[in-house]
């Protein structure tokens, strides 16, 4: 037969072995799905907060399983238990593997206690997108949002998270600030465990 | 080539795009409008594609579907998505051919669920072949023949040229 592939049939997905991680992608394919990621659901909805939304599911769908694949792969199968653990997990970590390169900064939010910052000059995703007029605020990190709120959720703390534009002084373009929102459980444990 | 574009980790790329089928598979609910959806994103991503890969991989004008599929499989696959794929199984007027995928990284970590059966999961990839040969004048039939999701030992797409557009005056080259 001619122009068999070496890729190997398993039967089962988790007999495969898992991949370090090193394949890329050019970044235009990504943008192009991304970019009908986001022009589909515009079809399916009515309003800037339901677009957020959906494209907030998207991500979190992608959260979930970067959080058990790199967990498996980078972590030798253990997760953090402790708040400042898993965001600095979140920024350094899934930063690193997903972005390419660690997140600008990562703040803790000095008006509320529960409130956390992740900020980025140029997101990935907002890289190649101007948001028109008429959609007001709307900002495609909620893809990202998405996946913060994913690795979160299921790493068992819980939180609301939204991106933010904020303008820069002296630059054209605003940074992206993923604000993280713990719930209050999540203080709860973190005060118990000391 | 590939190392001169900008470049994005591949599972990103094969995440991203599994949340595209999820969501499409929870908003359609049958499975054959979601090949339908995944095709039709697929030409349009083709439709844009074409131009930044006329631009920067400097190929000239091919002069016929043979030359056109190579570069597809050799140049094509390995700009935007790493890898390369083989042609092969031409019939005899050269008009139809196979392109067979070493690596598929849509296809990572994916495992299709007994409800999933007829989901032509890789369908993204046929419509961005057929929108980009539309954008240079060839109208194409792109369908899946073998794929490795559905216990098949490879992943085969058929490209069949239907027919080929003659351009009209004025030429839109600069030439």
């Amino acid at each position: 037969m001619i122009g068999v592939g070496k890729a190997k049939q398993y039967a089962n997905v988790l007999d495969k072995p898992l991949s370090r991680g090193r394949q890329e992608v050019s970044l235009s394919a990504f943008a192009f799905l991304f970019s009908e990621l986001v022009q589909y659901n515009q079809t399916q909805v009515d309003n800037i907060a339901e677009l957020e939304r959906r494209l907030e599911d998207a991500g979190y769908a992608v959260g979930a399983r970067v959080l058990e694949l790199l967990c498996h792969r980078e972590k030798g199968n253990k997760r953090e238990t402790r708040l400042l653990g898993i965001l600095s997990f979140i920024h350094s970590t899934v930063w690193k593997v997903l972005f390419g390169k660690v997140a600008d900064s990562l703040e803790k939010g000095t008006e509320h206690e529960d409130e956390y910052m992740i900020s980025e000059k140029e997101l990935l995703v907002n890289r190649f997108i101007s948001v028109p007029k008429d959609m007001g605020a709307f900002n495609c990190g909620a893809f990202v949002a998405g996946i913060v709120k994913g690795v979160l959720d299921n790493a068992g703390f819980p939180a609301v998270v939204t991106a933010h534009f904020v303008p820069i002084e002296g630059q054209q373009r605003p940074r992206t600030t993923i604000l993280i929102k713990f719930a209050e459980e999540v203080l709860h444990r973190e005060a118990r465990l000391g | 080539l590939f190392a001169s574009v900008d470049r994005v980790n591949a599972e990103l790329f094969t995440l991203t795009y599994g949340a595209v089928v999820r969501q499409l598979l929870t908003d359609l609910e049958e499975v054959e409008e979601v090949n339908k959806q995944l095709d039709q994103m697929g030409y349009n991503i083709g439709t844009r594609l074409i131009d930044e890969f006329l631009a920067k991989s400097n190929v000239s004008r091919c002069v016929d579907f043979k030359e056109t599929a190579d570069v597809i499989a050799k140049l094509g696959f390995k700009m935007f998505l790493g890898v390369t794929a083989t042609v092969t199984n031409w019939d005899a007027e050269g008009t139809s051919c196979s392109f067979i995928l070493e690596d598929n990284p849509l296809v990572d970590f994916v495992e299709l669920p007994d409800t999933c059966q007829g989901l032509q999961y890789c369908n993204v990839l046929s419509g961005v072949i057929r929108g980009a040969l539309e954008m240079v004048s060839m109208k194409t039939e792109v369908t899946w023949v073998r794929d490795m999701l559905r216990g098949d030992d490879a992943y085969e797409m058929r490209v069949k040229l239907i027919k080929q557009v003659p351009e009209e005056y004025p030429y839109k080259d600069d030439d």
